[in-house]
């Protein structure tokens, strides 16, 4: 692969586990609540990935997923049964997962956290549309639950904007109250909207574990979590915006590679640092079309 | 009254998560009652411990947690404080490092009062984009975090990277950059004696100033007090935004001037964060903040000892943490407590005599009237969902 082929394999790579976890976000924003936690639950479920995969990839990525669900669950049960606030709540389900999986990788794995390498799943190339130039290998020859990224997307936008449990979970997201006099139950959406958006924060971690490092590190999710909320708002709470949004993250990440293959000295750091600042341009309605949370936002 | 009653909930609270740490300890087959042995030894045990760690270590902790505080006060859901901090620290190094041939003796003064102009300005960014835009400063201080720890990234590779150019990091400040210790023979500096001053100060302000009331009443009902006339909601959230941003910016400059003297990426191990934390244990109550900061403080020092006498890894600390700020949110849901706390746990706000203890109709009612505050400030119409639900 030439330079500008493994830069675009290397954007979608790096976008794809982000894009996972910023889906499952939109469901859970689209319903009303903002779960800060989604940190916490991309890092339990590179941890329950790992610990599950010792009986091969697929029941590794299935506790990713259990292990998202059960932080997501554990958030859920203060932000909607309780009414606590999402933001604190947020951040003390991050605060108790990377204490959590800190201490249980050093209790299981030794105290020096042994360097301890599992087989990623590896590649699964997609016949002739992996041979198309240039964007082939990049799209198409991908660890497995990439694919499984771009499915979500389409589904996702026609559950929600063209069927009528798509309809309610949004009206959850704007006005709880007028949802629940048309007959919805807001606390069982978001709870609904929390566990999914749990589920695929769990299977994002899991993808950075099975298909990428091969390895777990404490904190590993290093920001991902609030990444993808900031990619939830650049894709202006769409689906597809939402993919397109983490594709860019991706890009902007891939570009230190690019930088270090060609040698360059500019700083990639303004590059990193450049998503986040489209993201606050973009809210504020100065790139484009202004983005539009949904009402409830935030509300216990 | 309703002071005590916090009070012993916080007490409680602890003693409950201590237990469940030793619990936890046990089951996995430790030495529980030794590494919390090596817990209290490191932080309050004797008067180095109390002075060279769990002072320093909350320090930053009291005067995040003040930011954070007052903020949340205001309904100012300010979780950038990271960054602010950040800002503050790289700003200090900045003024440290060059300006200090010219202010001689000066300089650490002037490094504390630039971090914490250029936290206010950091702040500040999110104040005008909430208020101009309606951008959701929940959403826009998360984004500005990320800047800021870029922004120190390239500085610490490029400006104010060290004359080797080897470690992302800055040569340490020249001496009349530092702050001075405040006992001999310790780690303990001066800046510990801002934040102890700092604390009192914003109690006094918030409780006792027409200031502190607009902040109080924008918290409490921002429909309410703009509907009263007496309040610019606006001003008094851009206010409160900049004095959060530059306690945070403080904390920060105090950091880098107390503590590390070199600038670097991981200069801040989460202040920011856990300060949401320090100020929810304390009911948002700036005294209460005091307390609560130095208590954390003796928790993350306490952890580093129990990490090297006990062999408990350290960051068993922050699952303590977490599980103090959940077991407040339950207690606050349980049994009303303060009205602050009662209206953190989602209670109903109105009621001043803190009886968070509503009931459902009533909080969805308030629930609702702040949503549609909300709905307001993004000047948004009611988006497509409910005019589909209409249609």
């Amino acid at each position: 692969m030439g330079g500008a082929e493994e830069f675009v394999a290397a954007a979608v790579r790096t976008g794809t586990p982000l894009a996972l976890a910023a889906l499952g976000e939109t469901v859970v924003e689209r319903a009303g609540v903002i779960n800060i936690g989604l940190e916490g639950i991309i890092l339990a479920g590179a941890f329950g990935g790992l610990l599950a995969s010792a009986s091969g990839s697929a029941t590794g990525f299935a506790g990713a997923a259990l292990a998202g669900v059960a932080v997501a669950a554990l958030f859920a049960l203060f932000a909607v049964t309780m009414r606590a606030d999402q933001i604190i709540t947020g951040v003390a389900v991050n605060l108790l997962v990377v204490g959590l999986t800190g201490t249980l990788y050093r209790g299981i794995y030794g105290a020096t956290g042994a360097a301890l390498t599992i087989t990623t799943t590896g590649t699964l190339p997609i016949p002739l549309l992996s041979r198309i130039p240039l964007l082939g290998p990049a799209l198409f020859d991908q660890a497995p639950p990439t694919y499984l990224v771009y499915c979500v997307a389409p589904l996702l936008a026609w559950w929600l904007y063209r069927t009528l449990p798509g309809l309610a979970h949004r009206a959850v997201g704007e006005r709880p109250d007028a949802a629940r006099a048309a007959g919805a139950s807001p606390a069982r959406v978001r709870w609904g909207a929390i566990l999914v958006g749990g589920a695929m924060g769990g299977i994002a971690g899991g993808m950075l574990v099975l298909s990428q490092a091969g390895t777990f590190a404490e904190g590993m999710s290093a920001g991902r979590g609030f990444i993808a909320i900031a990619i939830v708002a650049l894709g202006r709470w769409h689906p597809f915006g939402v993919l397109a949004a983490a594709l860019l993250f991706g890009a902007a990440s891939a570009l230190q590679f690019l930088f270090q293959a060609m040698g360059w000295t500019l700083p990639y750091q303004l590059f990193l640092a450049l998503p986040y600042v489209l993201t606050l341009l973009a809210l504020a309605g100065l790139a484009g079309r202004r983005a539009a949370a949904p009402a409830a936002l935030g509300q216990p | 009254m309703s002071w005590l009653r916090r009070v012993a909930t916080v007490a409680l609270v602890s003693l409950l998560a201590l237990a469940l740490l030793w619990l936890a300890l046990r089951l996995a087959g430790l030495d529980a009652t030794r590494a919390l042995a090596a817990l209290w030894d490191g932080s309050f045990g004797n008067g180095y411990a109390l002075t060279s760690a769990t002072l320093v270590r909350a320090t930053p902790l009291i005067l995040t947690g003040l930011a954070v505080a007052i903020a949340f006060r205001a309904g100012v859901w300010n979780i950038g404080a990271e960054g602010q901090l950040l800002v503050g620290a790289a700003t200090a190094a900045a003024v440290g490092l060059l300006a200090t041939p010219l202010l001689g003796a000066f300089a650490a003064a002037a490094a504390l009062a630039a971090g914490a102009l250029a936290g206010a300005a950091w702040a500040w960014i999110a104040a005008y984009l909430r208020n101009r835009f309606g951008v959701l400063e929940v959403i826009s201080t998360i984004m500005l975090n990320f800047v800021a720890l870029y922004a120190v990234g390239y500085l610490v590779r490029g400006p104010l990277q060290e004359p080797m150019h080897i470690y992302p990091q800055s040569v340490p400040l020249p001496e009349p950059a530092r702050l001075p210790r405040m006992i001999e023979g310790s780690r303990l500096h001066w800046g510990f004696a801002l934040a102890l001053l700092a604390a009192p100060a914003a109690w006094w302000v918030l409780r006792y100033t027409a200031a502190g009331f607009r902040v109080r009443a924008v918290g409490q009902n921002p429909s309410a007090a703009r509907v009263a006339g007496m309040v610019d909601v606006r001003r008094t959230t851009m206010r409160v935004f900049l004095a959060s941003g530059a306690l945070a910016g403080l904390a920060g400059a105090i950091e880098l001037t107390g503590v590390t003297f070199a600038l670097y990426e991981n200069v801040s191990p989460g202040y920011g964060y856990t300060a949401i934390a320090v100020a929810l244990l304390a009911g948002l109550d700036p005294l209460g903040v005091l307390a609560t900061g130095v208590f954390f403080g003796a928790l993350e020092a306490g952890a580093l000892a129990m990490q090297r006498e006990a062999a408990v890894p350290s960051v068993v600390v922050n699952v303590v943490e977490a599980l103090l700020v959940l077991l407040i949110l339950a207690a606050a849901r349980w049994r009303g407590g303060s009205a602050a706390l009662a209206r953190l746990a989602g209670g109903a706000s109105g009621s001043a005599g803190g009886n968070g203890a509503a009931g459902p109709t009533a909080t969805e009612r308030a629930g609702g009237g702040a949503a549609g505050s909300t709905g307001a400030a993004l000047g948004g119409p009611v988006s497509a969902a409910s005019a589909e639900a209409a249609g």
